[in-house]
């Protein structure tokens, strides 16, 4: 087993150089660099709408940047062939903001697609294995039903059970924590943290939940209008002095990052159209 | 002049924008077809689907193929009996299904009834990242939802294609007998002695087999380059049906053409 107790003197597990993306005429990365440690947590943070689902989608070989290289545990992601992706993403866990559960299959079912697709289990093996992961997201009992019954939130626990299925060595969490109460809400906590150090799977963690984030994360990138503004433990993130990162992280309404998506002055808009 | 430019623009644009679309269905073709190694070691896939395309539609083309029959025994005697050709009825109504309408109007129904849904099942899985989570699975999504899905089309098109004619020659022997008096043994015996296997069977055959890919491709390409919204699905399904329609038509003209032609 590898060690984890040092990882600074190991490579990243995710190196991410001069990437630039554009979605049509709209620059969303302009040059970023990130480095995601292993064995560690790292949040990605930053106004919605920045990319941050796009950053994901860079990482796993989704979509394909513009310029720049990501590299995952020292592949570069964007020249290998189609085998070669598929057998990184058989090592890369992803929950999508959606959920993304099969909707002809019932949970457990959804939970053991990739095990029966890659693996010969036998079938009882299979099942206990299914049965873990469901337990650690608090659902074993929703085992049997199908995912149009279930709730948004209990929707993105068993996308995570599936996501945890194959025992990858990250996995990309695209805001587990939306719509999950309190009580949920701090098992995920608990159980990102506790899966990234007991079975040393690295996280890439996207959310707004500043206060939680920061509380288990050990890395911090704030991005915002196609750069990183700033990264660090989350210590020195809450106490940084720029102004983007302060009013980001303490939830000023005021400061450098608009709330609003560009566009022309309101009174022009207004008076403009047919006025 | 800049009206003309724009003119010749918009048109370059959209013309650019069909083809990419052309190229895309093509590549999605073959990436489909080349998936049929890898069903072959999961054919409980493949079984899934030719239920759910098939057996789904067997009710509506059964009733389909035994109206037209009817329908075609009630015209047939009209004209045939200005003749005194009555006796000739049941080759007028098999040769009529086997060599035209079982393959194109089971094809119109398939069209409407397994093509659309398929779309909308497809484009579905798109907007709702399942096509994505697939991928992030390390499952190819076109081999393991669309080719299955292309082979059931495939093989079931010919085969609901033999059931609408045989219930059509069958809906033509009730009508001709029952109702307008023709010789049942003579219908019979007319059909044996003038269908001919090679000439009407398997040219019909080769049609349903045809428009079976032709009408599952678009459905297929249709669902997976959807814009995956519910107005995209929408209109995806729309354009299953009237391409699949207009492929079936044109295509029946061409295929009528190269083999009865002469
Ligand atoms: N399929 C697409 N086509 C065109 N533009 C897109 C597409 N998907 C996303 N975008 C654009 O890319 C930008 C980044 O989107 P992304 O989903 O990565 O944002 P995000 O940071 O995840 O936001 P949120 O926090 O709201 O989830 C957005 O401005 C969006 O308008
Ligand atoms: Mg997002």
């Amino acid at each position: 087993m590898k060690s984890v107790s040092d990882p600074s003197d190991e490579k990243p597990l995710v190196r991410i150089r001069g990437l630039k993306f554009r979605r049509g005429s709209r620059v969303i990365f302009d040059g970023v660099d990130v480095d995601i440690q292993r064995g560690q947590v790292t949040a990605v943070m930053g106004p919605s709408g920045t990319g941050k689902t796009t950053l994901l989608k860079l990482i796993s070989g989704q979509l394909r940047p513009d310029a720049g290289v990501i590299e995952v545990d020292g592949l570069n992601v964007h020249a290998l062939n189609r085998a070669e992706l598929y057998r990184l993403r058989m090592r890369m866990g992803m929950l999508f903001q959606s959920g993304a559960l099969l909707t002809d299959l019932n949970v457990f079912e959804n939970v053991a697609y990739p095990i029966r697709e890659h693996t010969d289990l036998t079938e009882s093996l299979i099942r206990k294995l299914v049965l873990i992961k469901l337990e650690a997201v608090g659902l074993r009992g929703a085992a049997g039903l199908m995912p149009s019954e279930l709730s948004g939130g209990m929707a993105r626990r068993i996308a995570l059970a599936r996501a945890m299925a194959m025992d990858p060595m990250m996995i990309m969490y695209d805001e587990p924590f939306t719509g999950q109460d309190p009580i949920s809400m701090g098992a995920l906590l608990k159980l990102i943290r506790s899966l990234n150090d007991a079975a040393h799977i690295s996280s890439i963690l996207v959310s707004h939940d500043v206060q939680e984030t920061a509380a288990i994360a050990d890395e911090i990138y704030v991005i915002s209008n196609g750069h990183v503004i700033q990264h660090g433990t989350p210590e020195r993130m809450m106490n940084s002095d720029d102004p983007w990162v302060r009013q980001f992280l303490h939830g000023l309404p005021d400061g450098p990052v608009p709330f609003h998506y560009p566009a022309p002055p309101l009174a022009d808009d207004l008076l403009g159209e047919g006025g | 002049m800049s009206i003309l430019l724009d003119g010749l623009q918009a048109l370059g644009a959209s013309g650019m924008h069909t083809l990419r679309r052309i190229g895309r269905a093509h590549l999605l073709f073959v990436a489909m077809v080349g998936g049929v190694i890898d069903m072959l070691r999961k054919p409980g896939l493949l079984i899934a689907q030719l239920f759910s395309v098939g057996v789904l539609s067997v009710l509506l083309i059964a009733v389909a193929g035994l109206f037209v029959g009817m329908v075609l025994g009630l015209q047939g005697f009209y004209i045939l009996s200005q003749f005194s050709a009555e006796a000739t009825l049941g080759v007028m109504v098999a040769a009529s299904l086997v060599r035209e309408l079982g393959p194109v109007v089971t094809a119109l129904l398939f069209a409407g009834r397994a093509g659309s849904a398929l779309t909308a099942e497809i484009g579905l899985m798109k907007a709702t990242e399942q096509l994505s989570g697939l991928e992030m699975m390390a499952v190819d999504p076109i081999r393991r939802v669309l080719t299955p899905r292309l082979y059931a089309g495939v093989l079931a098109m010919p085969l609901l294609a033999a059931m609408f004619s045989a219930l059509g020659v069958l809906g033509g022997y009730f009508v001709g007998t029952g109702l307008l008096g023709v010789d049942g043994g003579t219908y019979w015996t007319q059909i044996a002695a003038k269908i001919d296997f090679n000439e009407d069977i398997v040219n019909g055959v080769i049609k349903s087999l045809v428009f079976g890919v032709v009408c599952t491709w678009i459905a297929l390409f249709q669902g997976y380059d959807t814009v995956p919204t519910s107005e995209g699905v929408s209109r995806s399904t729309t354009r299953t049906v009237v391409h699949s329609a207009l492929a079936v038509l044109g295509l029946d003209f061409v295929l009528t053409a190269l083999m009865f032609g002469n």
